[in-house]
């Protein structure tokens, strides 16, 4: 077996506000392999998305250490509302990354449009986001993303703001792309079918303070897409063991 | 395009017509109303003025070159007032923005700044600066920085934490933050902020004329009010309006401009 692609150990962080410290997570330990799709799952306000902020680097844990197998790490992330920006075209929304690293150049020009036409997106490179639908908004918010050309990709529950139904055509595309680019994923969601559907493995999160409660490994083929998993047979006994482990 | 479409359009032209229309007929109405007055005897057009007798002011003024002296010396007065009052007011607020530490200890002297009326500064400004032109310009400015500073730093704040997320996520620098998200986000604000300053730097010119200057459209009103010569106030308060309103067109122009 090769090397964790990212090592948390012992990882603790709390906030702190005038009236009182809450401890988000504490003692935390998880690896994911690389080209590995992780979940996290557990109770709402369990500090999932404090994880995320951690591996991003954009909170400093206060004790622990977090670790890649290589050195400087390009992180996307993917967040829960699309946030993109209204007076920008589709396609400058999904330059601002390449644009505020400098990286901004023919070849990364070329690559946005590339991912853009692959994904469906190609015909509305000069709309507003205002005259998409909240599924398309999200899967721009996706190619800005995927355009730094990550190798870590961080998803904050980025389904939560859809209707039902794109929710599982978007995942089910997501999925596709992720594994198309051969990214490492760790997808934060309060979804257990989601978690169940789209992961290699599911990280089964405790109330606050979060460790980490049980890692329950799906076994599916990663050639099966969410969709096509959600009607095999093993599906619902997965689901039903994680739903026991949130419970317990 | 079918024919109810086409009935649609026509009825929305013809209700903007009626408008058109009702603002020149009120136009109209009044100075027809204040000439009709006048001559006919409602009022002594000796302390109400009249159309005409603006009119023939106006003209005796063009044609002894004084108007073009005072509506200079009152148009440059306050085109300073207003650049000056605008660049410093955004500069001060993208100074509040930047450091939340400084925002945070002004704050309340921004409030009781915003709420003071600057014009009671007016004869301290004398005093310091001296009866002239700079004292009047610098009023023009003050009256307009504020109402700037607090429009504009608003606007600026609109823009969510989470946006800011974003940025950082994608490794953005403060700066790019700003010029990014901020300003775009903000420059609503912004030219609203220009709309209400270029009114605020009128008001603080014309009062600054009033205490202190020797010629300027505040000057002409406020002498021709000691003289009781009420043509020549109401010929300047008509002049006023036109420039006024040409100003705020210019901002309107611009406005259109920066949002395309």
């Amino acid at each position: 077996m090769n090397a964790p692609f990212l090592t948390v150990s012992d990882v603790s962080f709390s906030y702190f506000t005038e009236t009182e410290q809450t401890q988000a997570v504490s003692d935390l330990n998880l690896t994911v392999m690389p080209g590995e799709f992780a979940a996290i799952v557990g109770p709402s306000g369990c500090g999932k998305t404090s994880v995320l902020s951690l591996v991003m680097g954009l909170l400093a844990p206060q004790s622990g250490t977090i670790a890649f197998d290589r050195p400087d790490v390009r992180i996307g992330y993917m967040l829960q509302r699309d946030h993109l920006l209204e007076w920008r075209t589709v396609e400058k929304n999904v330059l601002l990354g390449l644009e505020v690293q400098h990286r901004l150049n023919d070849a990364t020009r070329e690559n946005a449009r590339a991912l853009l036409n692959a994904y469906g997106l190609g015909g509305f490179l000069h709309y507003k986001p205002g005259q998409l639908s909240g599924g398309m908004r999200q899967k721009v918010a996706l190619i800005r993303t995927l355009a730094l050309e990550p190798e870590l990709l961080l998803l904050d529950e980025p389904f939560s703001a859809l209707d039902y139904q794109t929710r599982l055509q978007l995942s089910d595309e997501v999925y596709r792309i992720i594994r198309a680019q051969r990214k490492t994923a760790i997808l934060v969601t309060h979804d257990i079918s989601e978690a169940v559907s789209m992961a290699d493995r599911v990280f089964v999160f405790s109330k606050r303070p979060s460790r980490v409660k049980t890692v329950i490994e799906t076994g599916f083929d990663p050639a099966l897409s969410p969709l096509e998993r959600r009607r095999l047979p093993a599906f619902l006994p997965l689901y039903d063991r994680v739903w026991k482990e949130i419970d317990r | 395009m079918n024919d109810a479409y086409r009935q649609y359009l026509k009825r929305q032209k013809r209700a903007h017509r009626r408008v058109r229309a009702a603002q020149v007929g009120v136009l109209v109405g009044f100075f027809g109303l204040w000439e009709l007055g006048a001559a006919l005897g409602w009022f002594d057009p000796f302390i109400l003025s009249s159309p005409s007798r603006v009119w023939a002011t106006v003209v005796r003024l063009c044609a002894s070159h004084d108007l073009w002296l005072h509506v200079g010396t009152t148009l440059l007065e306050t085109v300073l007032g207003f650049v000056f009052g605008t660049l410093l007011g955004t500069l001060l607020a993208v100074l509040l923005w930047w450091l939340p530490a400084l925002n945070r200890v002004l704050d309340p002297y921004l409030v009781v700044l915003n709420a003071l009326p600057k014009i009671a500064l007016g004869p301290v400004l004398i005093v310091w600066i001296g009866a002239g032109m700079a004292s009047i310009v610098v009023m023009g400015i003050l009256v307009s920085l504020v109402v700037t500073t607090v429009t504009v730093l608003n606007g600026f704040l609109t823009t969510t934490d989470d946006k800011q997320l974003l940025m950082k996520t994608l490794g953005a620098s403060k700066l790019q933050i700003f010029t990014k998200i901020v300003l775009p986000a903000g420059l609503k604000d912004l030219i609203a902020a220009l709309k209400i300053s270029v009114g605020m730097s009128w008001v603080g010119v014309i009062v600054g004329e009033y205490l202190v200057s020797k010629a300027g459209l505040g000057y002409l009103i406020v002498y021709g009010g000691q003289v009781f010569k009420l043509d020549l106030v109401m010929a300047s308060v008509v002049i006023l309006c036109v420039l006024a309103a040409l100003m705020y067109e210019a901002v309107a122009l611009l406005e259109k401009r920066l949002t395309r």
